[in-house]
């Protein structure tokens, strides 16, 4: 239905979302969590914090920002997430490990653009289909990479488990394999690209997306250049995705093969995205904290009420429940997330002097 | 040959599984313009009621009845708390929603009946029968015969029925079907009651192949590129599809398997599905889309 198509997007990006940037209050928060970030945190997080709990956070909330741009911004739907952070993976191990010559942040980037080169080729049917239409070509690269990477050794060194290790994780000569020094690099590399992200949404590339994403037929019409615009959304997406599942092997599991990429891994992103908010780069963030909070959050809960009675398979249940459940309201009652709500929050709490 | 005719059957027989999976979205689809990535959940639903309910002693029909009973029920409730809320809105959205959904019945079917593997038995045999120079098996023989009635009997109602051709009014446009007095809530629950009765149908045919179990509720992901292929909109499509899915899954294993690495039925049904995309965007089967600013 082409005519419903704009009224729903028009929806999730109401004038006030992006389309104005706020001129001075980002500036402030960016500076005070940057603060924190690097700052506050270094100094109080205990090694359960970092490894458990703020790592996996930066590198979901990276991938989660990678996703957005390519569906909540360009409104190409996904399933395929969980590949290309596979394919970041191990392109990155292999440039660590058969280039050993190559500082670490150029071996991550060349995996992050071996992504983006297969997020390219997977976003070329984009150009001829729509919808879920496209869902079956982002669903054969998760099917497929995951099939290549246990199939061909090559891409694991022939180690008997498949499985890809963290080679040295070294920078100019410092050591960061200790959990501070990965916590620094997710943190650094995750702000740079945040920071290139938020550049991006607003520069013209940012806004040929939107428009494609709200209506491509009519952005044809009106001359945007609607190939161009859909296949950087899949390259730059891509990139990022990459990066962040080079990240999630080295500085967050260790150990990884193709399984830590399935196709679960691809539904979290996406859910991350929903329950953040499609089309928000904080969005991405809070997504991020919100569903790796829950089950932690259900744990303790449990533990607190009922001690050790319920099983964890049971816990698991519950939480698809309240994860679905969340989905369906946020979709039907705020299209943007907890982000939107948040953002409301924060309005009632400061109010802007006039 | 007998070898290539075994594969071949083989193949066409599994592809039947696909197709009743299929079938279900179709007519969700055809009804809603909803993909329903549900559909898989529900037939892990329908699985595991019917085996907990003949588990504790209840007799195979009266199970039937009683787990058609209640997937009417979550017939209704989706058409309330799901379809209603977000009327109008977005292919996309819609999609999401039953993504959500498929996590709340998923969640909710493997809290009240547990998330052990059971074991199905319909009473069909699974013995192999010689037909001419290759064998069959009696279960799959009987899976295409239910699947036939049911295609059948889905067709009559679509195409000489009251309901269906209202169905088909909501379909096309449903503005216009609502201002001639159509209700809209009524075809839009007594179709998802349907797709789970074929949900019911699909989910004890696999359930019996493989065991009662979440995996079931995968078999929602095979079914993207067989409606690709056959038409979204067709029930002839979905059958065709689901057979051309089945088919070439086996003799890719086969011929393409020995060169590449086996395993490769995973993969290869998407990269069909994309090739008779780029050719025919719209399916086989499948009405063209036409897009207007």
């Amino acid at each position: 239905m082409p005519s419903s198509d704009g009224i729903d997007t028009l929806a999730l990006v109401s004038s006030r979302g992006f389309v104005a940037p706020v001129t001075w209050r980002p500036n402030w928060l960016v500076l005070a969590l940057l603060a924190v970030t690097f700052g506050l945190v270094p100094l109080v997080a205990d090694d359960y914090w970092l490894n458990a709990v703020l790592i996996p956070f930066l590198v979901l909330s990276l991938a989660g920002l990678g996703l957005n741009l390519l569906t909540g911004f360009a409104g190409q739907a996904s399933l395929g997430a969980g590949a290309l952070m596979s394919v970041g993976a191990f392109a990155s191990y292999n440039f660590l490990l058969r280039a050993p010559l190559l500082p670490l942040p150029v071996s991550l980037a060349l995996g992050g653009a071996t992504a983006a080169g297969l997020g390219l080729v997977f976003g070329l049917p984009s150009l001829r289909i729509k919808g879920f239409y496209l869902l079956a070509s982002t669903l054969g690269a998760q099917f497929f990479v995951e099939w290549a990477f246990t199939k061909y050794e090559w891409f694991s060194n022939h180690a008997s488990s498949g499985s890809i290790s963290a080679p040295r994780l070294a920078l100019f000569g410092c050591d960061l394999s200790s959990p501070l020094g990965r916590y620094l690099l997710t943190a650094t590399i995750v702000a740079l690209l945040t920071w290139v992200a938020a550049n991006l949404v607003r520069s013209q590339t940012g806004r040929t997306w939107t428009a494609i994403r709200d209506m491509d037929t009519a952005a044809a019409v009106i001359g945007i250049p609607v190939v161009g615009a859909k296949l950087s959304a899949f390259v730059v997406s891509s990139f990022i995705l990459g990066i962040a599942g080079a990240l999630w092997a080295f500085t967050y599991l260790g150990t990884a093969d193709a399984h830590s990429f399935d196709i679960d891994r691809s539904f979290q992103i996406l859910f991350i995205i929903i329950i953040g908010g499609l089309g928000s780069l904080a969005g991405s963030y809070i997504g991020a904290a919100f569903i790796l909070v829950l089950p932690i959050f259900l744990d303790r809960f449990a533990l607190a009420l009922f001690g050790g009675m319920i099983g964890t398979g049971l816990l698991e249940n519950l939480q698809k429940i309240i994860f679905g459940s969340l989905i369906i309201f946020l979709l039907a009652r705020e299209p943007r997330g907890l982000a939107a709500y948040l953002a409301r929050l924060s309005r009632w709490l400061l109010p802007r002097r006039a | 040959m007998s070898f290539f005719l075994e594969t071949l059957v083989g193949g066409l027989l599994a592809g039947v599984m696909y197709s009743l999976v299929a079938l279900g979205f179709v007519l969700i689809y055809k009804a809603s313009r909803v993909f329903n990535f549900a559909q898989g959940s529900l037939l892990l639903f329908a699985a595991l009621a019917f085996v907990t309910l003949t588990e504790h002693g209840v007799n195979l029909w009266l199970a039937g009845l009683i787990t058609l009973a209640l997937l009417i029920l979550i017939a209704l409730a989706i058409e309330r708390a799901v379809l209603r809320p977000l009327t109008g809105r977005s292919d996309l959205t819609l999609f999401m929603a039953t993504l959500g959904l498929s996590y709340v019945i998923e969640g909710v079917a493997q809290t009240v009946m547990g998330s052990d593997v059971h074991a199905l038995d319909l009473g069909i045999p699974d013995v192999p029968m010689q037909v001419g120079p290759i064998q069959i098996s009696v279960f799959d023989l009987t899976a295409a015969a239910i699947s036939g009635v049911l295609v059948l009997a889905l067709s009559l109602l679509f195409s000489r029925t009251r309901l269906g051709v209202s169905l088909r009014a909501v379909a096309d446009d449903p503005l216009a079907a609502q201002s001639i007095g159509i209700k809209l809530d009524t075809v839009w629950s007594v179709v998802w009651a349907v797709a789970g009765f074929v949900g019911l149908v699909a989910g004890l045919l696999w359930g019996s192949r493989q065991g009662v179990q979440f995996s079931l509720s995968l078999v929602v992901l095979k079914a993207l590129p067989v409606l690709i292929i056959g038409g979204f909109t067709s029930i002839t499509g979905a059958i065709v599809g689901g057979l051309i899915v089945g088919a070439s899954e086996s003799l890719a294993e086969l011929y393409l398997g020995p060169l590449i690495g086996g395993g490769l039925s995973a993969w290869f049904a998407y990269v069909l599905a994309l090739a008779f995309l780029l050719v025919r965007p719209s399916g086989l089967f499948g009405e063209r889309a036409i897009e207007r600013v």
